[in-house]
Parts: C-alpha cells; structure tokens; sequence
C-alpha cells in the first residue's frame, strides 16, 4: 500500500501531464507526442489511487478494469473514421453515467457513516472515501450535498444528452428537431422541479429524491438535444464535452479530490471552448443553438433568387480541372456521408502531380464535430499541410481558378453577406463565388439543413455537378491526365 | 422536325449556324439536321465532317428551303430567301427587325415564324442563347489582334539587351462584351489598359479584367438597369466632359478601341478629328461600331484608312466573320440552346411558347402577325444598382480616438467581470467551509489555465481534442476506485459499473486519439 503523500505526489504529476497533453496539440507533431502525455498522466492517476490507502475490492475493480480497457480498445480499432462524431458522443454519455453512479455512491456512503455515527462504532471500518466522509464537519457535509446534486444533474443531462446526440450521429435516432408538445416549457418544469427536491434533500429527505432528480435530468438531457437538429452538433457534441468535464469536476469536490477538480476544470473550459468557437462560426449564440433552431429576428423576406440553376457534366468539370492552375476544395458533411474522401484524395493526388496548387477550405462548422473534415481528409491521406481554416483562405479566393463544392451548402451561402434578411445573416461564410469558376456537387437541387436557399447555385459563374459525391469524383478521376 | 442551315449568302459571310458538333447535340433533341453542301466550308467545316456528324447534306439551297421546317441561319434573309419562306416554318437568325421593317413585313406575308437571335432579352436565363454577347466578345477579341497587327511595336513592356521598350497603352471606350473582351485580350498580351464607359456600374468590371477605369466626375451618371443594361444616348454636358477627358488621352495612347453602341440610334461620333491628330504617328484606332457610322470621325465602313499623321484607322465591321470557325462553333452552340428551349420535352417537337420571356421575346413574327416589339419581360435584366454607401476613411485621430474608446470600454467590462467575481466569491467565502474554498481556488486556477491551453489548439486538432479530453475525463475513475472499497454491496456494485465503463471510456479515447493523429501527415 502506498502512502497518502505518494497518492498526492502522484495527483500533481498526472495534473502537470494532462495540461502538457492539451497544450501540446496545438500542432499536428507535438500532439503525437502530447498523447503520450495523457496515457502516462492517467495510467500514473489510477495506479497511485487504487493501490494508495484504504482501497478493497480489488477483485471486483482489477477484472473491471481489464474488460473495460478490452471493450475500449476493440471499440477504438475497429471505429470508422467516419462514424467518429457518434464514437465521441458515445464515450460522452459513459462518463455522465459514471458521474452520476459516483455521486449516488456518496450520498450512500455519506448516509451509512452518519448511520455508523449515531451508534458510535468506530472509523477503522470505514475504506478510503468513507473515512474522508467521517471526518467531515456539519457545515462540510451540508456542501457536500450540494456537490452532490451539481453532479447528479449535471452526469444525468451529460448521458442522456450524449445517447440521443449518439444516436442522431449514428443516424438511429431522426436528425430532425423534435420536440414534446409543451417544448421548453416541459424542460422549465422539469428543472423546477429538480430544484424544489434538491431543496427538500438539502433539508434531509430520503435517498429517493436524488433518484427522482436523476430521472428528472435524464429527461432534460434527452428532450434537450432531441430539439436540437442535425447541423448544430458540432456545437452539441462539444457543448457535452464541456459537461462530462464539469460533470468529473462536481465529483471531485464532492470527493475533496484536486486531480479531478483539476481535470475536470481542464475538459469543461476545454469544450467551453470549442462550443464558443462553433456558435462564433454560426454567428448564432450558445442560447439559440441549444433552444433549437433558427431564432426569428429577421425582418422582412428574403431577397429573391434571379437565375437558373446550370449543370455541367463529368467532362466539363474535367476539362476545366486540367486548364486550372490552383484549385480549391471545400467539402463539407456530404463528402462524409457520401464517404467520397478518398475519392477527393486521389483526385487532389493526381492534380497535385499535374502541378497545380490544389488546397482546401475547411469552415469552423463542417461537419458534425469540430474539427471532423480534418480527420478524414487526414485519414485519406491528404497532407494536413494543404488543408487550410477559413480565415487562412478566404482572402485567396479571387485568386483561384476553381472551386469544388463538395456536399456543403450554408457555410458557403453569399446570402449571408449580401442578404440582411437571411436567417444566416452575418454568418462568416467561405467567399467561394470570388473564384472564377465553382463547381458544386451536390446530390440534387435541394435546400440545406437550414432549408434556406443558396445564391451561388444561380451564379453565373457556377455549374451544378449533380449526383452521388463520390461516383461523381470517381468519374473524374480518369478524366484527369 | 428537320432543321436546316442554308449557305450564307450576305458578301464576305464565312459564318454558318450549324456546326458538326451543334448537329449531334441538336439530334439529341430528336431533330433531324440538314446543310446545304458547302455551307461550312469558309468556317473549315467540310461536308464530310457533316456527314460524320450524322447531318444529311443538300445540294441546293432550293432543296433546303423545300425541306426544312425550321431554317438556322446567321444574317437576316435576303429577299429572295425572304420570298422561300412558307406558312408553318421557322427561321432563326439576326435580323435587326427595327432596320429591317420591309423585310419582316415580307416574311410576315409569308406566313412564317421569325425568331431573331438578336432579340433574345437579356436576362440571366437567356444568357447561353445571347448571340450578340457571343460575338461581340468573338469582335472584342479580334480587335485587339487586328490592332496588333497594324501597330509597330510590342504591347509588352520589355527591357532587352537591345534597348528599353515601353508597354503599349490602350484606351477601350465602351465597356460591353465587346470592350471587355478587348481589355482582357490586351491586358494579357501585357498592354497598360485603361476603360472608359457612361455606366458607372460597370467600373467594377473593368478593373476586374485588370484595367484602370477612367473616371469621370459628373453628377447624372447613367443607370444602365433600366434599359436592359445597354448604354442610353447622354446629355449635352456630359457629352462635352467626356471629350474633353478623352482629349487629354489621346496624346498619350497608342491604341483606342471604340465600342460604343446605343441601341436603335446611329453610334455616337467620341473620337473626334483633332483627337486623331493628336495622337502619335502609327497609332491605331479600331472601330467596332464603324456598321452604325462609328465612333470616330475618320471612320470608313468597312475599310483601313491611314491619316494624315499616320494614325491607322480600321472600320471593319465583320470581325467575328473574319474568325469563322470560332464564331460559328459559338454561333451555333446559341442557336442549339434556342432549340433546346423550343423544344422542351426532347422529342423531337417544336412548341412554340408565346408565354415565354425568351422565346416571346425573341419572336418577331408568328402566325401571320408581326409580334415586334415584344412587351418588356416579366423579370428584369439586371437589378438596380444599389446606391453605394461611402465608406469615410477615418483620420489617424479618429482611429486613435476609437482605439482608446474600445480599450476604455474593455477595461470596464473587465474591471466590472471582475469586481462582482470577486463580490461573489466572497460572499461564498462567507458561507462555505474552509476545505471547499481551498478546492474552489484549485478549480478557478485549473479552468482559467485551461482556458489559456486550448485557446492554442489547431482548429484542424479539434477532433483530436474531443477525443483526448475525453479520454480524460473517464478520470472519474479515481471516484469509483475510492468507492468500491465500501461495506456496502449497492455502492460496491454502482463502483464496479463506473469502473469498468470509465476505463471504456479510458482507454477507447486515448486509442482513437492516436490512430487519428497518426493519420495527419506532412505532404
């Protein structure tokens, strides 16, 4: 057994580690190392704390510990880069679970030592948490029970928000905004609700008001991100991100643990972040993005569209790709579904080899996961180099020959700029229509996920290349010499 | 239905509507194509590239007009195929029915239906059937050659061994299809362009195609939306500003471009006799718009003429002739999308829609009736130019002033955030153990250092970042591990769960961090 100084010793290098591990991926090749940070900061984290004192049950924990790390790692290895946005929702909703199991646990433990109290047996009994319980004073508990519910609430939202984000990701569940009758008025009651029984446990009621609260949040969770569409889950998926962090950091106050305080703190401002970054890309703010759909505020209709959509085949877009000299591809979540990264990838192989400058344009929000284009172009094996932000390229845009659009549509809509009327009024687009020439491909004709309509398809200087994204690129490839 | 395309007969005309390629796509459309022989040959299509194509030729022009219900043609009919036209056939070329009344008078007598390529309004819709535009960009183009060809010297700038050559510089006045094919063919033969036209709007174009616009202070500048984006005849005053502007060109150019076309009127005479004398001997000026007098005062229809100075002066007025292949390859490819349009259900059947913007438009006779001019179309060429807003560039002062306002307001909001922080903190201070706020400030110091951490993360890394804080927070783990130790068998059970999903989450996070950032590789 190791001492409690160990256990702290311990606490302080793996809180180092994990600060080191997210600093370090602020580029693509101190992360490979920054990884290594984190796997040596936990495996130090757990190893320290359960052979540090007063822990039991080994042999419960070490078998759950093997089968655990056996699903994870199949589960990991076999993933498809694709269906990487309903993996990281998925591992979310665990962590909400766990929360909420770890805080039921404290209020049990906290219930059998006040029990243990009244008849004054002794604290030897007691393993490592109920022992830190026993030594609390009055006031001390009493805030304990406020950690408690934070936690409750916040793990039971965090996992039944992260199951349904799961299962609209993993195309299970409806993409669509859904909502009860009553809508947001049944989440007010609901949270109401939760308030008025966390009062009435804070002044001693039974075990079943954390349950009810439980069940109340569980319901708030779901019905929350079931109202929620298919095209903000970047900003959902991060937004839970932040939860299961804030979700670890209520555990460890409840439990008096820095590490994960620290770490928690660490998650949540992490996926604060990046839910900031993503609604900033909407122009939209965090409120509206989680109340669900497009917010009103816009006054008078949208200017009308004047032009005809003009197509193009196979040849044509092949013919152009040859004479241009510096192209650019802006994919979007349709190149995911229509799994055509490879495709782009061989075809931006064989331009690059004709010498042309080819690059792409990736918008804060493409995608359903921050960040998501970047892992499967990374995964098709494009130089990250050439994949460039929005802000990087838009001023390059008058300069480029042509623009391929692949399966995107709002984050590329000029009626964001030109028209103060859209609903994506103000939203900060790619300025793709500067180039000479977009082709835009695209399945049919067709409105976005916002339903709104999109300008450039009526630009004179774009051609619509219908049909399936990858068949349309495979049918390029040989087109291209 | 039988479509078929006689020989030009108009002296000089080496254009033909029907190319080989157009045939082939016209046939798509269940037509079938005839030509009369020879046809193309001036265009270098030969009857054998036609017959390839799948196009049935004629020998007789007689024969043609006999057999084809729809005749595809490039200039208006002369009489004598004015007279062969019959009830119940289309004819589909130029025919500048406001010149031509008699002409379209006969024709209607005749019974047939002319659609006059020219006529074709000029909305968004129309725009691959927009003959003129076609070309007037063909005329553009060769005018700039036709100018290098009679001018002495290089366009580009260049300094060789064998002495300093200065660039040329070329004055495009009348910014259409035309100027603006003229500004792009000599900017990138490497001349200095600049671009003179009466429609402020178009400004933007102009630099567009990498030429300096000439501009003119006058308040009544001209809105071309109202007339379908065509020039309109300008006031006295104006009238006088831009000679004047020009004058003080004309020393200084090597090359002028005249494109300026008013629709319906004689062009607009604006490169005047003093201006040629004031230019340099062997400078050239071309005149696109010498077929409606021209604009300038030497112009002779259809001829070169030297001036006295030697300023070359060259009034032709059928360059996209002079590049057959190319005019008739575009020539073609307009009247094929005019089928297409006419043809809407691609078998091979004509339906002639009078609701139609284009094709009622286009029409100038049908069913025995005259039908030009055609009401305005239902959706306008362009819309209307909004006023632009000036934009004020601020002075030094006022930028600085803004700078200082901005900061002061940050500095309040920040000493605001943090004043009622700390209110808040205190008060909690107030109410909370000592243990809790001893956690409370590690967890304050933790979010504000990750704050400062992840703001550095690469966008391109932000699915990695999910995937690794979330294999950090299974670091609720320790929470169960502390737990599982309990005498009690439902905390014991509820530990054992959060264990074993935790170290799913664990191990699956960090795993699929590494197999993604393995992936993100350097070209």
């Amino acid at each position: 057994m190791l001492g409690q100084g160990f256990v702290s010793a311990a606490a302080i290098a793996a809180s180092v580690l994990f600060v080191l591990s997210l600093g370090g991926l602020s580029n693509q090749e101190k992360a490979k190392r920054a990884v290594w940070y984190g796997i040596v900061g936990m495996a130090v984290a757990v190893l320290f704390t359960a052979f540090g004192p007063g822990i039991g049950n080994y042999w419960l924990m070490i078998p759950m510990i093997v089968i655990g790390s056996v699903i994870g790692w199949k589960v990991a290895t076999r993933v498809a880069m694709t269906e990487m946005p309903q993996l990281v929702a998925a591992l979310h909703s665990f962590v909400g679970l766990a929360a909420v199991f770890v805080a039921w646990n404290a209020d049990l433990e906290r219930r059998r030592v006040l029990a243990a109290q009244a008849i004054g047996t002794g604290y030897q009994e007691f393993s490592a948490f109920a022992a830190l319980v026993a030594t609390k004073a009055p006031d001390e508990l009493t805030f304990l029970q406020l950690e408690v519910v934070f936690a409750i609430f916040i793990g039971a939202v965090t996992f039944t928000g992260s199951v349904v984000a799961f299962g609209k990701l993993a195309g299970k569940v409806d993409g669509k905004p859904q909502k009860l009758p009553g809508g947001h008025m049944l989440n007010a009651g609901a949270a109401a609700l939760s308030l008025l029984l966390a009062i009435l446990y804070l002044n001693g009621a039974g075990f079943w008001t954390l349950l009810i609260l439980a069940a109340l949040a569980f319901f708030i969770g779901w019905h929350l991100i079931m109202g929620i569409g298919g095209a903000d889950m970047p900003v959902v998926v991060s937004m839970l991100n932040s939860y299961s962090g804030w979700a670890a950091a209520a555990i460890g106050f409840t439990l008096s643990n820095d590490l994960l305080i620290v770490t928690g703190a660490l998650v949540g401002s992490s996926g604060a972040i990046l839910s900031y970054i993503m609604c900033k890309a909407m122009n939209r703010n965090f409120v509206s993005v989680i109340l669900g759909g497009f917010g009103g505020g816009t006054q008078g209709p949208a200017a009308e569209i004047e032009g005809e959509q003009v197509a193009i085949d196979a040849a044509g877009v092949a013919s152009s790709l040859n004479n241009a000299d510096s192209v650019v591809i802006v994919p979007g979540y349709g190149m995911a579904v229509a799994q055509a990264q490879n495709a782009v990838s061989e075809l931006v192989r064989k331009l690059r080899s004709a010498g042309k400058e080819v690059r792409f344009a990736i918008h804060p929000v493409a995608g359903r996961l921050p960040g998501h284009m970047n892992v499967l172009l990374a995964e098709a094996r494009v130089p990250y180099d050439i994949v460039l932000e929005m802000d990087e390229i838009n001023d390059d845009f008058p300069k480029t020959d042509v623009t391929i659009v692949i399966g995107s549509n709002d984050i590329v809509n000029p009626a964001a700029q030109d028209d103060p009327n859209s609903p994506i009024a103000g939203m900060p687009v790619l300025e793709v229509w500067k180039s000479t020439v977009v082709f835009v491909c695209k399945r049919g004709q067709g409105t976005g996920y916002s339903g709104i309509e999109n300008p450039l398809f009526y630009k004179e200087n774009t051609r619509m290349f219908y049909g399936d994204a990858r068949d349309s690129i495979d049918s390029l490839l040989s087109m291209i010499d | 239905m039988k479509i078929g395309a006689p020989k030009e007969l108009a002296l000089g005309e080496a254009r033909v509507a029907l190319t080989p390629d157009s045939a082939q796509l016209i046939q798509k459309l269940g037509h079938d194509c005839m030509i009369e022989s020879g046809a193309g040959i001036a265009a270098g299509f030969d009857d054998d590239a036609y017959r390839n194509a799948g196009v049935t030729v004629v020998e007789s022009a007689e024969a043609l007009w006999r057999d084809a219900e729809v005749v595809i043609k490039v200039r208006e009919p002369s009489e004598a195929e004015a007279d062969r036209l019959r009830q119940g056939q289309t004819l589909i070329s130029f025919f500048w029915p406001a010149q031509n009344e008699a002409l379209l008078e006969r024709c209607r007598a005749q019974g047939g239906t002319v659609i006059a390529m020219d006529m074709v309004p000029r909305i968004s819709r129309a725009q691959k059937m927009d003959a003129l535009s076609s070309m007037a960009n063909i005329a553009g183009y060769r005018a700039v050659i036709e100018a290098g060809n009679n001018f002495g010297r290089f366009f580009t700038g260049q300094v060789t061994a064998a002495g300093k050559v200065p660039p040329a510089k070329v004055l495009v006045i009348g910014a259409g299809v035309a100027g603006l094919a003229a500004i792009g063919t000599a900017t990138s033969l490497g001349a200095v362009v600049r671009a003179f036209d009466v429609r402020p709007e178009v400004a933007e174009q102009i630099e567009s195609m990498g030429a300096e616009f000439l501009f003119l202070d006058f308040e009544d500048t001209q809105d071309g939306s109202g007339t379908g984006g065509y020039a309109a005849p300008s006031s006295p005053e104006f009238r006088e500003k831009q000679l004047a502007l020009f004058r003080e060109q004309a020393p200084q150019v090597d090359i002028v471009i005249t494109t300026a076309l008013i629709p319906g009127r004689p062009a607009p005479k604006l490169w005047l006799e003093d201006m040629v004398k004031a230019m340099k001997p062997g400078s050239v000026v071309i005149d696109l718009a010498a077929e409606k007098g021209g604009n300038c005062d030497l112009t002779q229809p259809n001829e070169k003429v030297v001036s006295d100075n030697g300023v070359t002066i060259v009034g032709y007025s059928d360059f996209p002739s002079r590049m057959a292949t190319q005019s008739s390859l575009l020539y073609a490819t307009n009247i094929r999308h005019m089928l297409t349009d006419l043809t809407p259900e691609k078998d091979g059947a004509i339906v002639h829609d009078m609701e139609d913007d284009v094709i009622r438009g286009a029409t100038v006779a049908h069913q025995g009736e005259i039908t030009f001019p055609p009401p305005p179309p239902k959706v306008k060429a362009i819309a209307a130019a909004k006023p632009k807003e000036k934009v004020k560039e601020p002075t030094p002062e006022e930028k600085r002033a803004a700078e200082l306002a901005t900061f002061k307001a940050q500095t309040k909001r920040q000493v605001t955030l943090l004043g009622v922080g700390g209110a808040l903190m205190l008060l909690l201070g107030q109410i909370a153990p000592a243990s809790f706020m001893q956690h409370f400030i590690v967890f304050v110091l933790a979010c504000f250092v990750g704050f400062q951490v992840i703001w550095n993360v690469s966008h391109s890394l932000h699915t990695p970042l999910m995937a690794v804080t979330n294999a950090i927070s299974g670091i609720i783990i320790l929470g169960a591990v502390l737990q599982i130790g309990s005498g009690n068998w439902i905390v014991v059970l509820l530990a054992g769960i959060s264990v074993l999903i935790a170290t799913i989450n664990i191990v699956g996070g960090f795993l699929v961090t590494r197999r993604m950032l393995a992936m993100f590789q350097k070209s």
